[in-house]
């Protein structure tokens, strides 16, 4: 067989994404016919940008979803001679396949790589970003709305955390010694309760007044959050193993579990002081003078009164915080902490590119590209739907 | 003034002290010293042999007396066996009767790198040389660039211009170091891909590539082809944002009334722009370039290690990666006392240049 060119390479790449295609076709035709419905995700298709970068992310998205049908090799399969090989190549003595995009410096399918590389960015960034909001939010409505001694002390706690070089606190808490002393998972511990208590304190708030209701919920809450909570630490052979194996549903590996941690760590001191500044400009306004006038508890304002109305600063930070703990994924994988270096996300094989990258170049500029495409999505997805929230 | 400037110098001093005493803490951890045994005495100790090797260098110590010793406020250990007196301070061969009684950080006695096999100051200080030119080379590119845009893009808000100048920089913000450094590799230096090939099929190029891949060289001689790609990358990362922040105060300042005015009054648009509208949209910038300085510190370590030029950002990830626990305190300490600097100036500059901040 022969190599492929260049055009038949990008209709050969093209036709893999078929399902991803058909899925974006889908989400927009959908949303556009019922965009006035759909409240600010529809005026989101008024703005050229927002719409760009919404289709790149979800394109990542649906990629991510779809990656055993897309891949067209194992992303962990070395074939001998396929060493460095450039894009379009036959893969040896199989009819009908090609390493698409190259094979990297083990021989590998750079593409199937790529695509099982998103698979763990998409499960891993917004996740994180999430924890780091919860954590985020729980701490700076207090801080904002009681200020106070609890304020400066959180307020010290945050900056000390944002003065830490971000790869220097890093390479402190993803090292092996580290890892072995438990630390991360102990940080985890504390991190992890955080999204427990917002549910808990959130429902307590707004229903205390029907004590059988809200103590069903509340129950419910605990159990399940706690169930997971505790199946998401434990892990048998580490410092925290005490759930029994039958009903450790969540099954993280310990060094994704790390990452994890140390990027929601990161990210929440900064989600902190924007809660923190929204609530400080919020709670001057009328109806939260009118809801304390009303004998309100303070956590019903802060939670039911000051948050939804802090909503659109914060869902356009939400979009590049992603972004921005893509970017902190992609780091970690670059200096190899963490991720185990077999693992395809992008900034580990960018990593491995690298090396040769002089030479063969496709091996880490296919996942840069890939980092590069989500991230900008996400950006412009922030920018869009910032343009759009202002026009109200 | 006197009294903030005081708060604020308390503060820091306060944060760095615990910062520090949090890198003490994780990097002086027992897998770590027992690493460090290890690879300081013999691989092949046995588990008694490492306990008396932490005890006799004095590690067995509580943590926070260790963390005065290193310091410098608490005298270092001494410990007399057999008639020989060996101490944190008295060097191999030294009478401990002559060796000074505290040997810290604050005595500017930073301690003896184990990977370089050099003391930690000089390693320091030459590297922090390295890495300054960098940032300086910089800076010269990043400030002027980002400011130029924001201000373009702002001049006229919703214009053509500002809309591919707003996307340029939206894209900037979305392309850390190691993809810019990877695409940029890639497109200039190397020798198969991108335009060196070209170039040097055309008889344009003398060597095999346009830009060198490594900033290796850029140690002894600093030249426009071994230098441009890593400032470039490190730039390209921080253009975006700080235009991004010249384009936002741009615009809000050109929707002020005295801008308005001036131009009712007649004054040309450049007249306007260059007199009234800069100096006042100029002021916010300012805080974010100072902001950007622990970002760069970032890029510094990504773009250094991706180009190895052996700066700070290269120390540092060496002294993280082979348990070098002194040469890591010191890197530590001086960043953050990099960060904690520039917030300071940056605070302070804020109030100089915006008269209607008071503060109390």
């Amino acid at each position: 067989m022969d190599a492929l060119s260049w055009g038949q390479i990008l209709l050969k790449v093209a036709l893999q994404f078929i399902p991803v295609w058909i899925a974006l076709a889908l989400t927009f035709g959908l949303s556009i016919a019922f965009k006035r419905r759909l409240g600010l995700y529809g005026k989101l298709y008024d703005s050229p940008v927002g719409m760009i970068g919404f289709a790149l992310v979800m394109f990542w998205v649906f990629t991510a979803a779809f990656a055993p049908i897309i891949m067209t090799q194992d992303p962990l399969t070395q074939i001998s001679g396929m060493k460095n090989i450039l894009p379009g190549t036959p893969v040896r003595g199989v009819e009908g396949t090609w390493y698409l995009l190259g094979g990297d410096n083990l021989a590998r399918d750079v593409f199937s790589r790529m695509v099982a590389g998103s698979t763990v960015v998409i499960q891993i960034a917004p996740m994180a970003t999430l924890f780091a909001f919860m954590v985020g939010i729980t701490l700076g409505l207090p801080a904002g709305y009681y200020g106070g001694a609890l304020d400066t002390g959180l307020s010290f706690a945050a900056n000390l955390i944002l003065a830490f070089p971000v790869i220097l606190l890093f390479y402190l808490l993803v090292t092996p010694e580290i890892v072995t002393s438990g630390l991360p998972q102990y940080l985890g511990m504390v991190l992890f309760l955080f999204p427990l208590i917002f549910l808990v304190v959130m429902i307590n708030s707004r229903l205390y007044v029907k004590p059988p209701l809200r103590n069903a919920l509340i129950a419910g809450v605990v159990i399940i959050g706690g169930w997971l909570y505790l199946s998401l630490l434990s892990s048998p052979g580490t410092k925290i193993d005490v759930l029994p194996p039958a009903i450790d549903v969540i099954e993280v590996p310990g060094n994704i579990l790390i990452v994890f941690v140390s990027v929601v760590f990161v990210n929440a001191p900064t989600v902190f002081r924007i809660i923190r500044g929204l609530v400080l400009d919020i709670k001057s306004r009328d109806y939260v003078a009118a809801s304390q006038t009303r004998g309100e508890g303070p956590w019903y304002i802060m939670l039911w009164e000051i948050l939804p109305n802090a909503r659109g600063p914060l869902i356009v930070d939400f979009c590049l915080r992603i972004g921005y703990t893509t970017i902190l994924l992609g780091t970690l994988g670059f200096f190899g902490l963490g991720l185990s270096p077999e693992s395809p996300d992008w900034g580990s094989t960018i990593n491995a590119g690298r090396r040769l990258l002089s030479i063969y170049a496709h091996p880490a500029i296919v996942p840069a590209i890939a980092l590069m495409s989500l991230v900008l999505g996400l950006n412009l997805l922030a920018d869009g739907l910032r343009e759009e929230s202002l026009k109200d | 003034m006197l009294k903030f400037l005081l708060r604020r110098l308390l503060t820091m001093v306060l944060t760095a002290l615990c910062l520090t005493f949090v890198v003490f803490y994780l990097t002086n951890l027992p897998p770590n010293l027992e690493k460090l045994a290890k690879s300081e005495a013999s691989a092949r100790m046995s588990d008694e042999d490492v306990a008396k090797w932490i005890e006799n260098h004095g590690f067995a110590q509580p943590v926070l007396v260790r963390y005065g010793e290193w310091l410098g406020l608490l005298p270092g250990w001494t410990r007399t066996e057999g008639g020989v007196t060996t101490g944190r301070c008295i060097e191999s061969g030294q009478d401990a009767a002559t060796a000074p009684l505290r040997c810290g950080i604050l005595q500017g006695d930073w301690g003896q790198s184990t990977v370089f096999k050099e003391s930690v100051a000089s390693i320091i200080g030459t590297r922090l040389a390295a890495t300054g030119w960098l940032m300086l080379c910089v800076m010269l590119v990043m400030v002027p660039t980002s400011l130029l845009i924001g201000v373009l893009s702002g001049m006229r808000e919703g214009s053509r211009l500002d809309r591919g100048l707003s996307i340029f920089s939206i894209a900037s913000t979305a392309t850390p170091e190691y993809v810019s450094g990877v695409v940029l590799i890639a497109l200039f230096a190397s020798t198969t891909t991108g335009i060196s090939p070209l170039l040097h099929e055309w008889g344009w190029i003398q060597g095999k590539t346009l830009f060198m891949g490594t900033a290796t060289s850029a140690l002894d001689k600093i030249t426009f082809w071994n230098f441009t790609l890593p400032v470039m990358t490190i730039a390209l990362y921080g253009i975006g944002y700080i235009a991004r922040m010249t384009r936002a105060s741009m615009t809000e300042v050109m929707t002020a009334q005295y801008i308005r005015t001036a131009r009712l009054k007649g004054v040309g648009f450049r007249q306007v722009v260059m007199k009234h509208a800069l100096r006042n949209a100029l002021i916010a910038p300012f805080t974010v370039i100072m902001l950007q300085f622990p970002w760069l510190l970032n890029g510094v370590v990504i773009v250094e290690t991706l180009f190895n030029y052996k700066g700070f950002g290269w120390t540092l990830v060496q002294a993280a990666g082979n348990n070098d626990i002194e040469l890591l305190l010191a890197c530590s300490v001086v960043a953050v006392i990099v960060v904690l600097v520039t917030q300071l100036i940056s605070d302070i500059g804020y109030v100089f240049l915006n008269p209607r901040i008071r503060l109390a």
